[in-house]
């Protein structure tokens, strides 16, 4: 008797997770990046448009892989179960994408960083080196020693965008500035090494530098400890990390991956969702520095007054900021 | 010159602090092989260590509470290791590997429910991590050229830990070759037989090998996340573990060379971020590839040129049976 009513339990769950699995039809869904959901970086402000998407009644589901290996099961599986659209940010989906989407050319996809170019996919690129000008030219107009230094994780052209533009932006407005680089490693496993970042950046400030742009994702808490612990000035990257060390981090260059996220999944909702590439710049609000409480006593009317003023002169083009994807060359640095 | 050497002081500082934690797991290893316990397990250890710490230290908000239970993570790891290997007579090398993939699993796990960040801690501040120590008169002595720098840069100012890790290599060198601990320690690693012969547990001497081991290595793990660092991130040990293990190798299982050995991977890793995108006389700016991969080249050049045969303890990574 017992036995049948356990079975009764059994075929109930299985019914109840059936009917689960039709609710979740046509959800959405977002993997994340290795880094995971909250690096406080760019997979967190992915993770905040999903949000954003579910406050306005949608739903999503998420996942966090813990190895490459997972990437192409990953997506494979949301698009089996009729997950639609796929959003995935970060540029190591790149390969990942290329196999499955062709597998189902009516799920959508959307893919963060880097352009893929399949008749169901929706790339969205930034133009981090108008955000990171920006930067630049408060961490010139910051700096008193006329050293300032970027640390990315490791020499990619992506990251050397930021550094690039974040050159040009700080020597715009101080033309004999020096710009330190220093990688903290030499692949990806440098996103997730806060040690050696830590390590990286004091050897900068060391050198003399007073302002330090973090370009290593979660490996980047750690550059901003330093310039924290140092008494000097560290940016953040990717969302707005003003609030890590209030009162020590000069700003942040936003990459408004939350709203490229937002888009991708209310687009699909709406029918507004199309294939091809997304640009976003400082015209489309995709990038931009951070102002908030946190760092509103570090910032003079100056230093406000000047990116308002490049951020109109890269609109209407009298400035344009170099991107290092183009020609793999830095004027600047 | 006088720059210069400022230069040098603070290259030489930035060493130490990359080298302590490599300096923590390699004597821990160094007890363990000794004893004839191979430990690939380093790596686990001290990334299991480094999150305890972490999230105790965030919970309770002392450093010192945290410390222990990065000791205590290492432990439960050693005590796993030590079932395995020594009890059940299993393969040392498996069994490590076996940790070390449940360490990266485990902490972002419990990471993940615990504090919602993904595997991350929250950020430590204050008294949950180890701050620097300003030795006596460092301050007052500052302004003595040469001698007055160098104290003030590179001997005072570093935390409690790093001093822990450079006290712990002549300790070791004198448990290992000046008590009958480390003289037995060092029999049940080359000839268990002989220890068992002469009426001493083999069963015993390795727990306590081990035991050692994890306290060393917890500590080390304690170092990444709640001193050098501000909290834990996955996968923060970043293959520190297996470098320390080629340190051990490298000095030949002595703790005085392994100091050295692994002094001077820090050196090599704090000279190539100070060189990087620096402009050399005649050779010009150097691609920074070359650069990041020097420490790596010259290991290779020291390892086969200079170090010569490394002899591993003869009954390391074999389980001890009794002849029945």
């Amino acid at each position: 008797m017992k036995f049948s009513t356990l079975t009764k339990a059994v075929a109930g769950g299985v019914a109840f997770s059936a009917l689960m699995a039709g609710a979740a039809f046509a959800d959405a869904a977002l993997v994340y990046d290795g880094g995971g959901k909250f690096d406080k970086s760019f997979n967190e402000a992915a993770y905040n448009g999903a949000e954003m998407f579910k406050a306005a009644g949608g739903a999503y589901q998420d996942l966090e892989i813990s190895g490459d290996a997972m990437r192409e099961q990953a997506i494979r599986q949301f698009a089996s179960r009729g997950n639609n659209p796929i959003v995935m940010p970060g540029f190591s989906w790149e390969t990942a994408l290329k196999t499955v989407a062709p597998e189902f050319p009516d799920t959508k996809f959307t893919i963060i960083d880097t352009v893929v170019d399949l008749p169901n996919v929706q790339s969205v690129v930034f133009k981090e080196q108008e955000g990171s000008y920006l930067v630049g030219i408060l961490a010139a107009m910051k700096s008193e020693s006329g050293k300032i230094g970027v640390v990315p994780a490791f020499n990619f052209d992506l990251l050397e965008a930021f550094a690039c533009g974040y050159a040009q932006g700080a020597k715009s407005v101080k033309p004999d500035i020096q710009v330190l680089e220093t990688y903290v490693g030499t692949g990806f496993e440098a996103f997730n090494d806060p040690g050696k970042a830590t390590e990286v950046a004091k050897s900068q400030l060391d050198q003399g530098v007073d302002v330090v742009f973090q370009v290593a994702g979660g490996a980047g808490a750690g550059v901003l400890q330093a310039a924290a612990d140092a008494g000097k000035f560290g940016i953040g990257v990717d969302s707005n990390q003003n609030h890590l060390h209030p009162g020590s981090v000069l700003t942040s260059m936003v990459k408004r991956v939350d709203v490229a996220t937002y888009n991708a999944m209310k687009g699909v909702e709406d029918g507004t969702w199309k294939p091809g590439v997304i640009v976003l710049g400082l015209a489309e609000d995709g990038v931009g520095a951070a102002f908030d409480d946190n760092n509103a006593s570090l910032i003079t009317d100056d230093m406000k007054a000047a990116v308002e003023k490049a951020t109109a002169d890269i609109i209407s083009g009298a400035v344009t900021v170099h991107d290092f994807r183009t020609d793999k060359a830095c004027p600047s640095l | 010159m006088e720059s210069y050497l400022v230069d040098i002081t603070l290259i030489l500082d930035s060493t130490v602090r990359l080298a302590v934690p490599l300096i923590l797991a390699c004597l821990a290893g160094l007890y363990s092989e000794r004893a004839g316990i191979v430990d690939i397990g380093l790596e686990g250890k001290l990334l299991a260590g480094a999150f305890a710490a972490a999230a105790m230290s965030a919970v309770t908000g002392s450093a010192w509470l945290g410390l222990l239970a990065g000791i205590g993570a290492a432990l439960m790891f050693s005590g796993i290791h030590g079932l395995a290997s020594i009890n059940f007579k299993g393969n040392q090398t498996i069994s490590g590997v076996a940790l070390n993939f449940l360490a990266a699993g485990l902490t972002t796990f419990l990471g993940q429910s615990w504090f919602k960040r993904g595997g991350y801690t929250p950020q430590l501040s204050g008294d949950q991590r180890f701050n620097p120590i300003t030795l006596p008169f460092a301050n007052e002595l500052r302004e003595v050229p040469i001698f007055g720098q160098i104290y003030w840069e590179l001997i005072s100012g570093h935390n409690i830990i790093t001093y822990f890790a450079f006290i712990a290599v002549p300790v070791t060198a004198w448990v290992l070759f000046r008590t009958r601990f480390g003289l037995r320690l060092r029999a049940v690693g080359e000839n268990p037989k002989a220890i068992d012969t002469a009426g001493i547990s083999v069963t015993l001497l390795r727990y306590q090998a081990l035991i050692i081991t994890a306290v060393l290595v917890g500590i080390g793990g304690a170092y990444l996340s709640i001193a050098q660092s501000a909290g834990f991130n996955n996968n923060m040990s970043a293959g520190r573990g297996y470098i320390a293990l080629a340190a051990l190798i490298f000095a030949k299982w002595r703790p005085g060379p392994a100091l050295l050995v692994c002094l001077m991977f820090g050196f090599l890793d704090a000279v190539q971020f100070r060189i990087q995108g620096q402009v050399f006389p005649i050779i010009g700016e150097v691609p920074v590839q070359a650069i990041q991969a020097l420490p790596y080249v010259l290991t290779v050049i020291l390892l086969a040129g200079f170090i010569g045969r490394a002899v591993a303890p003869k009954a390391s990574g074999i389980p001890y049976t009794k002849e029945r």
